[in-house]
């Protein structure tokens, strides 16, 4: 009898469960420590040049791209707190597995998503990229600071704020299976939030 | 001394004079324009509406303890809401009494007292002013009631869920509420012991008139087209099994679904109709959500039959139960309206959890939390966002000045198809504009109405 396949976390969601929100939220504690720090300046530039692709692609609305950066089982977490928090007993701004993602990304297509019609344009600052050792050993943490400039309705404004990605091993490369969005203005009523951040 | 002080007249007004023709501006089938965009009219509503009815405050989840506090507004005015030290609800005007300084700058905390930060006037969460630095500069008695905190003078909470009023004539809030606590019961007692926590919201802010806002929370006719982007989406891989609000594709008003106006500005929209009246009825409707396959397996192996009750504690109860102004119980939201200008609204969607009673067991709840929180993210996310485009865009159509009205005639005028029930209640199809022509009548007399406003201090 042949091994049944794994599930499709395009189209179910079975990882999403205990043990993932448990070590999302010990992975995203307490990490930022000089003392797990890699300063490596050709590793540097390497996550430095992943957080940079992120970013052009996202301006560019090049979503299949930026979602082939994600591990197929990956978080996009944008919490409401300034401290994160445990999602299982808060509410975030955004908590997409791939599937949701995928869902955020159709829903832009599908020419009827009224915030974003028309789109916006950003553009998009990533800097001060330091990269920290993870629990595991084929991961690694990073840490950007982000400006993103978003023309809609005819101003532009800023969003700011911090990102964590976890990225592993994959290949020669590596994927991105977490990155949390830590917005400035995360806890305060923020006007059309719905471009992907 | 009376601990009272009298509200005086609105901006509407001068001298003996009413500025405005509210017959005009507010007609059986129509709106004026100006209702939404002028200034005068704002400023009214901030003493008229917010303050002169009970209005929602806050969750008492937000304040368990003795001496906590949130930090809130009623209309504009910047509010301490606290339980004091001996557990009383206060809703303290955030403003010092000496110079109008705000005390508190947190959105939350535990406090017995607030200090100014200017001077450093000194008061307790009773609202009682209990030192001032240096008093010996001070001629007169510095005990005198003006000098306490001013307070909404009627707080009331309905099981959990306070609220504020200025109004001394006032009915008690469960009177006032009448026939929608009801339903609110049913909203809560689905949950174990009846009892829901606030845990942090999706927040939102935008460029228009509050009321666009509570014009929509009944409104069953907008979901098709200001929602048809989130209707795609959760049905991309549905095929015949519809999910989500799927119901409202096709002639809407042909579903057991209905809307219903209780009295006193407020309403709400029931779609537990169109669901199988069965365990897992709810839960058979969830679109997708994060980790839903994974829990519906988990609780099924755990928890045999029972599993999927425990899973309809994730769906989003297909329910809006609007509280004029400026409240809405949806899905397992708390919606609230913050006005910020006449132009410019928050729309704040408090997640709620639900609490272990013993019924479930400590991990159960974690779990049925963690499913129900992601089921929570959907709707703001992918709905909410397109509702909140709209209402900017009216703001914007609203400033064409000749073209006065704006509509909420549907479903008038049909023989048969609004109902006045024998308790006074009235009931129409789910896309009826019925919900929007009644709280425009209260909020006609609100605004026509000389009430019985004060602020209380301690006396």
């Amino acid at each position: 009898m042949n091994a049944p396949n794994p599930p499709d976390p395009s189209r179910s969601s079975y990882y999403v469960n205990d043990l993932l929100y448990r070590e999302l939220i010990a992975d995203f504690t307490d990490w930022q420590d000089d003392t797990r720090a890699v300063n490596d300046t050709a590793v540097r530039d390497e996550f430095r040049r992943l957080v940079e692709r992120e970013a052009r692609l996202l301006d560019q609305l090049r979503y299949d791209d930026w979602l082939a950066m994600y591990a197929a089982e990956c978080v996009y977490w944008v919490p409401s707190t300034p401290y994160a928090g445990d999602p299982r007993r808060e509410i975030a701004v955004m908590f997409d597995d791939r599937r949701r993602l995928e869902d955020r990304i159709y829903r832009l297509r599908t020419g009827f998503a009224w915030s974003q019609a028309p789109q916006s344009r950003t553009v998009r600052l990533v800097t001060n990229v330091e990269v920290f050792a993870a629990v595991r050993d084929d991961a690694r943490m990073l840490r950007s600071n982000f400006a993103i400039s978003e023309f809609w309705d005819k101003e532009t404004r800023t969003l700011t704020g911090w990102a964590g990605h976890r990225v592993v091993r994959s290949g020669c490369g590596w994927k991105i299976t977490a990155k949390q969005v830590n917005l400035l203005e995360c806890d305060q009523a923020i006007r059309n939030l719905s471009i992907i951040l | 001394m009376t601990a009272l002080e009298k509200i005086g007249a609105p901006p509407t007004r001068l001298g003996g004079t009413v500025l405005y023709d509210w017959e005009y501006l507010v007609q059986e089938d129509r709106a004026h324009r100006l209702i939404y965009t002028d200034p005068v009219i704002f400023a009214a509503e901030m003493t008229q509406i917010f303050g002169g009815t009970w209005t929602y405050l806050a969750h008492e989840s937000e304040i368990p303890n003795i001496n906590d506090f949130i930090t809130r507004r009623l209309g504009l005015r910047p509010l301490i809401i606290a339980r004091d030290a001996e557990g009383k609800l206060r809703a303290l005007y955030n403003r010092c009494t000496h110079r109008g300084t705000t005390l508190c700058r947190f959105d939350k905390g535990n406090s017995k007292s607030f200090q100014c930060p200017y001077h450093g006037w000194n008061f307790l969460n009773t609202g009682q002013l209990r030192g001032v630095p240096w008093p010996d500069g001070y001629a007169g008695d510095m005990r005198d009631p003006k000098y306490n905190l001013a307070q909404v003078p009627r707080v009331e909470s309905y099981r959990g869920f306070i609220f504020g009023t200025l109004n001394l004539d006032s009915l008690p809030l469960i009177e006032h509420l009448g026939p929608i606590a009801t339903v609110i019961d049913e909203w809560l007692d689905r949950n174990p012991g009846g009892r829901i926590v606030v845990c942090e919201a999706n927040r939102f802010r935008f460029k228009a008139n509050w009321k666009l806002a509570y014009d929509n929370s009944c409104d069953g006719y907008h979901v098709a087209y200001s929602h048809r982007s989130l209707l795609e989406t959760e049905n991309r891989f549905a095929g015949e099994n519809a999910k989500g609000m799927a119901y409202y594709r096709n002639s809407p008003d042909t579903q057991p679904m209905y809307m219903r106006y209780t009295g006193r500005g407020n309403h709400y929209k029931d779609k537990r109709p169109n669901l199988e009246k069965r365990p897992g009825g709810l839960w058979a409707l969830e679109s997708a959500h994060p980790g839903m396959e994974h829990y519906e397996a988990d609780f099924i192996s755990r928890y045999g039959d029972r599993a999927f009750s425990l899973l309809d504690l994730a769906g989003s109860e297909p329910v809006n139960i609007n509280v004029f102004p400026n409240l809405s119980l949806l899905g397992n939201h708390i919606q609230v309206f913050e006005p910020v200008s006449v132009e410019e609204t928050n729309a704040i969607w408090y997640g709620t959890m639900i609490v272990d009673d013993g019924s479930i067991g400590a991990d159960g709840v974690r779990d049925i939390n963690a499913l129900r929180m992601r089921t929570q993210e959907g709707f703001p996310n992918f709905g909410e966002v397109d509702d909140i485009a709209n209402f900017e865009q009216i703001q914007r159509g609203l400033m064409a000045i000749e073209d006065e009205w704006v509509y909420m005639h549907r479903g008038l005028g049909i023989p048969d198809r609004v109902k006045t029930n024998a308790d006074g209640t009235i009931t129409a199809p789910a896309t009826d504009e019925a919900f929007m022509r009644e709280h425009f009548k209260e909020w006609k007399r609100l605004m026509q109405t000389r009430a019985n406003l004060a602020i209380r201090r301690e006396p």
